[in-house]
């Protein structure tokens, strides 16, 4: 406020005057503001309640030397005290900025049942609420699958409306851009599994079998698995934030009032780019897992690249690669799914992006491992 | 900051971004105890202006001086000495979206005084009183209005006492009412705390209600072209494009 701060902290002065006809003069002094020492205004309180025969108080304020809130919230306490004990105010000696800014606070009276109240909910009702909560999650993720399904019908009765710049810009995020993250862990993943399973094999002089277990670790299992969850982290979040924030910016609802199906327009290209290219991208972590067990077995066992090459080729027949393949066709609908039902389900702030892109990925990557498990069982009856 | 000092002057301000000039040559002085204007068409760099002056943007040349101490020029610990004199209301309140109004108002409170936190508290009450939304201490800011946000977002701004408000066009998205209401406000903030008050604005009404003084910023000389109250500016201003504002095209009208 308009009043130079104070350099070293200072005490505010509060006194107390009798003054006739049953009035309390509180005498205010000296510096009155946040760096300031000030009195409680609880005193004054205790004050009125000695002095149960108080009708008025008077504020005598000729000696403060600078105020700012720290006066104002003293005020402030004291004149609410009074007002639950019918006491009047004069607050006409006070400075006539202060005087100002308390009519200003109660200018506008506190709306009825615009303060929450805080009470801690029983327990039997927080799980009711998370379950009520549960049940309406689960009925929109039900509604939102019903809706892309219906997009597809769209899409293949050719009334879909999407432009093909999206989806060839969806496919190209989708893809070619993922191709260096994938090509690293993928070559990790192989290179890990073929130590793995070198450590034991060699104790039997029976190092050539790395080659089996990598090609079936990644044909069968890891590598669609490790593009899921890169894809999950790297596109399904990107997915939630990009459609959270057109939610935010209410350019959803603008698609809508031009009668443009957001589903069709948001949801359907990104489902299909994934649907396309999971497979395409576990194919390519399949190969790039193989080559990083190949690398530690020439390296590391000294196998020759021509014995590995045929032990592998022996050993892995199409099925392999068919669930593997299969897999993550499945994957990338979970992960298309997940991301756009985040991004349109999205809040309208800021914070709500940030929730739905962590959504997106917790709920993918929970489900890709969910499903794979499924997968496992269900192989392993078939005896595939 | 002696008190007899000029709250904010700038001198010879250019402000661009890389080699596009979007303003040069400001020079004006804005007073204590004044309301002053930024004003201009869309696009002449109002909000840019602003930028410069809560020291978001760097000034391509010129200075920005609070109390004679030039902003820019000080160490970074100390412009935000200097800055913590002011209070900024964006134009959608930015409020922090994770925090309820109370929070909102009581970060720089916890950050920047030693107060205990009741009486951060009740100082966020009291803030949040002044601008008409006592009781609200606990929503959250997606779940009040847009009026009510800028309101909140006005509360936080004062959280500090400052001397110096910036409020970037604080009527945008209010209804008559609700801008006639901030504008009376901001005049009893000016009166009762005696702040120097700065506004980006081209809400006329409003220009006229709480303006005395201003400077008009024009995008096709990418200069200031006038300087003054508002009121007087109406009358007297020699240039027609100031006049035409002012008057919303009445001026041009008249001449031909």
């Amino acid at each position: 406020m308009a009043h130079p701060p104070q350099e070293a902290v200072s005490t505010a002065i509060l006194d107390y005057r009798p003054a006739p006809d049953a009035a309390l003069e509180l005498y205010l002094a000296g510096p009155w503001t946040l760096r300031s020492r000030r009195p409680d205004p609880a005193d004054v309180i205790r004050r009125l309640e000695d002095q149960p025969r108080t009708r008025r108080v008077v504020f005598l304020s000729d000696q403060v030397t600078a105020w700012d809130s720290g006066l104002l919230t003293f005020l402030d306490a004291v004149k609410r005290a009074c007002a639950e004990r019918q006491i009047s105010i004069d607050s006409a000696g006070l400075p006539e900025g202060a005087r100002k800014l308390l009519d200003l606070a109660a200018a506008v009276p506190e709306k009825a049942g615009a303060r929450r109240q805080k009470t801690a909910e029983p327990f039997l009702n927080r799980i009711g609420t998370w379950a009520q909560g549960a049940a309406a999650g689960s009925g929109n993720a039900l509604g939102f699958i019903g809706g892309a399904a219906l997009s597809f019908g769209r899409l293949f009765v050719g009334r879909a409306q999407f432009r093909g710049s999206d989806l060839a810009l969806v496919l190209q995020e989708t893809g070619a851009q993922a191709l260096p993250i994938v090509s690293l862990i993928s070559f990790l993943v192989g290179v890990i599994l073929a130590f793995v399973g070198a450590l034991q094999l060699q104790l039997f002089g029976a190092q050539i079998f790395v080659a089996n277990l990598v090609a079936i670790g990644m044909a069968r299992e890891m590598g669609s698995m490790m593009a899921a969850i890169i894809m999950a982290g790297r596109t399904g979040a990107a997915f939630a934030a990009q459609i959270g924030t057109m939610q935010v910016n209410e350019e959803v609802d603008a698609l809508q009032t031009f009668g443009i199906e957001p589903m069709d327009f948001l949801v359907l290209p990104r489902m299909m780019a994934l649907i396309v290219m999971m497979p395409l991208l576990c194919l390519y972590a399949i190969f790039v897992g193989i080559l990083g067990g190949a690398f530690v077995g020439i390296v590391m066992l000294n196998l020759s690249p021509i014995q590995y090459y045929h032990q592998t080729l022996a050993f892995l027949g199409v099925s392999d690669f068919a669930i593997g393949v299969f897999k993550a066709g499945v994957f990338g609908v979970i992960i298309a799914l997940a991301g756009c039902m985040s991004g349109m389900q999205c809040g309208r702030n800021a914070a709500a992006v940030g929730q739905a892109a962590t959504s997106a990925v917790v709920t993918s990557i929970v489900l890709i491992v969910v499903f794979d498990g499924l997968f496992a069982i269900l192989t392993s009856v078939l005896g595939i | 900051m002696a008190p007899g000092e000029t709250p904010i002057s700038v001198d010879d301000l250019t402000m661009a971004f890389g080699s596009f000039v979007l303003q040069r040559e400001l020079t004006f002085t804005i007073n204590r105890g004044d309301i002053f204007i930024i004003m201009g068409g869309s696009g002449c760099g109002k909000s840019t202006l602003l930028r410069h002056l809560i020291g978001l943007k760097e000034p391509a040349k010129g200075t920005v001086r609070y109390y004679g101490q030039s902003l820019w020029d000080s160490a970074p610990e100390d412009r935000q000495v200097i800055l913590r004199q002011t209070g900024v209301l964006y134009q959608k309140g930015a409020l922090w979206s994770s925090m309820t109004l109370a929070e909102n108002i009581a970060l720089p409170l916890a950050e920047y005084t030693d107060l205990k936190p009741a009486e951060i508290g009740e100082l966020a009450s009291l803030k949040l009183a002044l601008v008409g939304l006592a009781g609200f201490e606990d929503y959250y800011p997606s779940e009040i209005s847009g009026g009510m946000q800028k309101r909140a977002g006005l509360a936080r701004a004062m959280a500090l006492d400052p001397d110096i408000l910036f409020f970037d066009e604080p009527s945008a998205g209010l209804d008559p009412i609700s801008s006639r209401l901030l504008d009376d406000l901001i005049l009893e903030l000016r009166d009762s705390l005696g702040a120097t008050i700065v506004v980006v604005t081209h809400e006329l009404a409003s220009i006229f209600t709480i303006a005395n003084n201003s400077v008009f910023l024009d995008a096709d000389t990418r200069t200031m072209i006038a300087q003054g109250d508002p009121n007087v500016l109406l009358k007297d201003c020699p240039d027609v494009k100031v006049r035409n504002f002012l008057t919303r095209g009445e001026a041009a009208h008249a001449e031909a």
